[in-house]
């Protein structure tokens, strides 16, 4: 047993209201950046819908994630080793951008500038790929909330497997109509097919927290990673060449925040916290012959943090003290492996994802209302379950690789929570029968209800922090300053703004200002001595100090600084 | 001139090259890329990109292989000059002419389709032209050799000689000046393309991936160790976003 530490996120979809706070929000936060303009790391989709990139989930068009070869050995769908490598030249299926949307502005400064005359000046939509005027056609959410379902809502790949294999038609008419939001961001899987598929070995998994990242050092552009992600969340960043994915905010997370998405979710549904998990085991689970299987075997792999011998092995790997306490307290393994109610996304693809849905009840109980039954009787929602079988196969296709019991057994849990918690709000008493005709007890329904509907934030978020002794390893933030021709910006180097030097992320740190501030010594040989420091520098003028100085080498090489680069007329040349 | 042209000017290229790899190695690891652009257009791509990319791979090999060994060797085994003659014209005229209309597919799209047009550097543009006429000169020769038949000039007891002399530091400055003028203009364009690769697009073509064969599928990394407290090694690829991006 080799047990290992993957930070988690799980979404209560019954919550969302599909506002995409947590897609704006997100974008500012990381692909608000000249090549990534078509990236969304988070993006909420309407099902059914046909999802971003459009139909991402058709795997017999985009070759994603994992399948079974002959021996029923783990491959990837794309290919082995060797195929992968000789189709490198030209990746056989990678999506393009007409498959996301061509990214646009708008020629806001013709407002301005235009002659003054009859009409009124129109800002024009302008592609950020050719700087042509274009026809805007497609976004990231064109079909939200259902928009042009009518037309379109027959391309949805889930729609149509479930289709293909109930005999009745998912009707897309109003009032027959179900629709919930999806939002998504990576799934930093345990047995990523990125990764895998990554020629140059640049993705990687963080040891400490399971993050997926890529390295953009020795990312070489070889996309073979797009191909691989059956999620298609890792995107190509056209200006740079290098593939980009979403980060789950690392550099957050390691401080104890909760990424931007899920701080700024409006409806508070999503949940932060720590998995043990059995690294040794992860292939032999997804190695498993039956799709249906898988969902099982994924719940196998995550350790009960309070088993005394997996809390032995934990610390024995390293795992801090805290973070196996934070794992303890985790609100992911609460509701994925105490009360089972999330389940992880397409499990069918093989690749262990570490991002888990609730599945929305709304659907059905919406529908019980509409036709004037008490949506909140657990045996009206019981049999409705049972008996609507458009939604439950849909949620089947997105969640268990269509075993509708799974499912079905989540929502009657969901459904059974209503109904015991409305016994105790209206005082008549809350009804055990209830909780134990889901194999539950009374008190894990109450507890169940306060972690997925009261939602304290400190309940939500369980982040254990990155280890103070080692936080000067710590990964930084961006500088504020970075922006085009800001003072942080640095002039592009010899070939094209994406090469050179890195510019220098933290003007000022944290550590050397304290260094300098602890120091014994009145002037120590310190670099930042007599620097300006950029966050109080009011933008006018240059005031001595804003640029480095050239060091000349004494004889005795200390670096000579007081005698140049700095006159008293606090002009510097 | 000659001595010039064929014994300092390979020197040269040699330090420009070894030295523009280090340095872009140690310097710019985060400009090291293919720069792909397959994202604004694949159809021609997949077309053109594998038929430049395996045309190439064989013309290298076939440079290795006349230019490196040598002639008393083949002899030595019993292929004829001859047979030697009509292996490498063959293979050699397909995997060139297999190059050329790879790269002409590339360049057509590279300027007919607008994104991957605006995505043109200067120095894109000028290692094509560089790339593009040092081999239609090598199709050039071996048109002429190819015309010439039994006439033809037998590199190999110049080009070649002169080129393993290089590599002794006593370059046969003679043999290279005796061979026809094609043969200058080729090796010339060969030497201008070979001092351009470090500092092109080309690099990419020196972490071909072969490590990918051996590696396993997934890759821990701890999180990377810092030496100096507060002096950490900024990470790039996170240059900011403005309106007028497309200008710089």
């Amino acid at each position: 047993m080799r047990v290992m530490a993957q930070v988690a996120m799980v979404m209560n979809l019954d919550k969302c209201i599909g506002c995409h706070t947590c897609s704006v929000t997100c974008k500012q936060a990381w692909t608000n950046r000249a090549g990534v303009e078509y990236v969304w790391f988070n993006n909420v989709e309407t099902r059914p819908g046909q999802g971003y990139p459009r139909r991402y989930e058709d795997q017999e068009q985009w070759h994603g994630g994992w399948t079974l070869n002959r021996r029923g050995r783990l491959t990837l769908r794309t290919g082995g080793r060797a195929k992968r490598l000789l189709s490198i030249f030209a990746s056989p299926v990678q999506p393009e951008l007409n498959d996301y949307y061509e990214p646009w502005t708008y020629d806001y400064e013709r407002l301005v500038e235009a002659p003054l005359g009859d009409d009124f000046p129109v800002a024009r939509p302008k592609s950020l790929i050719t700087g042509e005027d274009t026809k805007v056609t497609w976004s990231a959410n064109w079909d939200d909330n259902l928009g042009g379902t009518s037309e379109l809502g027959h391309l949805d790949p889930v729609v149509e497997k479930v289709r293909r294999e109930s005999e009745d038609k998912i009707r897309f008419e109003l009032e027959k109509t179900f629709m919930f939001y999806l939002p998504r961001i990576c799934e930093h899987c345990l047995n990523p097919s990125c990764m895998a598929s990554c020629p140059s070995g640049a993705i990687y998994k963080r040891a400490e927290d399971g993050i997926v990242l890529v390295d953009q050092d020795r990312c070489r552009g070889w996309r073979q990673c797009i191909t691989g992600c059956p999620y298609k969340k890792v995107y190509f960043n056209h200006k740079t060449g290098k593939a980009e994915k979403c980060t789950f905010c690392y550099p957050r997370l390691e401080v104890g925040l909760p990424t931007v998405c899920a701080e700024t979710c409006v409806g508070r549904l999503r949940y932060i916290g720590v998995f043990l998990y059995d690294a040794d085991r992860v292939t032999e689970a997804a190695s498993v012959p039956d799709e249906k299987d898988l969902y099982e075997a994924q719940l196998d792999l995550m350790l009960d943090p309070q088993d005394p011998a997996v809390v032995a092995a934990a610390r024995e790997q390293g795992i801090p003290a805290d973070w196996v306490d934070a794992a303890r307290r985790s609100p992911v393994y609460a509701l994925a492996k105490t009360y089972r109610v999330a389940l992880p996304l397409h499990p069918e693809y093989r690749t262990m994802p570490m991002v888990w849905y609730v599945p929305p009840l709304s659907p059905v109980v919406d529908l019980l209302r509409e036709q004037g039954h008490d949506a909140e009787d657990h045996g009206n929602l019981f049999g409705a379950i049972d008996a609507l079988r458009i939604p439950v196969e849909y949620l089947a296709e997105l969640f268990s690789a269509g075993d509708t019991e799974v499912v079905t057994g989540v929502l009657k849990r969901l459904a059974a929570m209503r109904t015991y918690l409305r016994g105790i709000t209206m005082g008549t008493g809350a009804d055990e029968s209830v909780a134990r005709s889901v194999g539950m007890t009374g008190q894990a329904m109450y507890a169940m209800y306060r972690l997925l509907a009261i939602a304290k934030y400190d309940e939500r978020y369980v982040i254990p922090k990155a280890h103070e002794e080692r936080g000067h390893e710590l990964e930084e933030l961006g500088c504020s300053l970075d922006y085009d021709e800001g003072p942080g910006m640095y002039e592009s180097a010899a070939f094209g703004e994406a090469s050179g030097r890195p510019v220098p992320v933290a003007v000022e740190t944290f550590h050397a200002l304290r260094q300098r501030q602890t120091s014994e010594d009145i002037a120590p040989p310190d670099e930042m001595r007599g620097r300006v420091n950029l966050l109080n520098w009011d933008g006018v003028g240059t005031p001595p100090g804003l640029f480095p100085h050239k060091d000349v080498a004494h004889p005795d090489g200390a670096p000579a600084r007081a005698e140049h680069g700095r006159d008293d007329e606090g002009v510097v040349r | 001139m000659d001595v010039v042209l064929w014994g300092v000017l390979p020197y040269l290229v040699v330090v420009t090259f070894v030295g523009g790899l280090i340095w872009r190695y140690r310097y710019d690891q985060f400009g090291w890329t293919t720069r792909s652009s397959q994202l604004y257009e694949s159809r021609l791509l997949r077309i053109g990109s594998p038929l430049f990319h395996f045309g190439l791979l064989f013309v290298i090999i076939g440079h290795v292989v006349g230019l490196l060994i040598p002639e008393s060797w083949t002899d030595a085994i019993g292929v004829t000059e001859d047979m030697y003659h009509a292996g490498a014209l063959g293979i050699g005229t397909l995997a060139g002419i297999g190059t050329l209309v790879g790269i002409v597919i590339l360049i057509v799209r590279r300027r007919r389709t607008g994104p991957v047009f605006m995505a043109t550097t200067r120095n894109d543009k000028l290692m094509y032209a560089v790339l593009t006429t040092a081999i239609v000169t090598g199709l050039v020769v071996t048109t002429i050799a190819f015309t010439a038949g039994h006439d033809a000039h037998n590199y190999r007891e110049s080009v070649s000689p002169w080129f393993r002399s290089l590599f002794t530091l006593r370059p046969d400055v003679d043999a290279m000046a005796s061979a026809p003028l094609q043969f200058h203009l080729h090796v010339l364009l060969g030497l201008g393309l070979i001092a351009l690769f470090p500092f092109s697009r080309l690099v990419h073509a020196f972490t071909a991936p072969m490590h990918y064969l051996f590696r396993p599928y997934i890759v821990y990394r701890s999180r990377d160790r810092r030496p100096t407290p507060g002096a950490s090694a900024p990470r790039r690829g996170w240059d900011p976003v403005g309106t007028r991006d497309r200008d710089r």
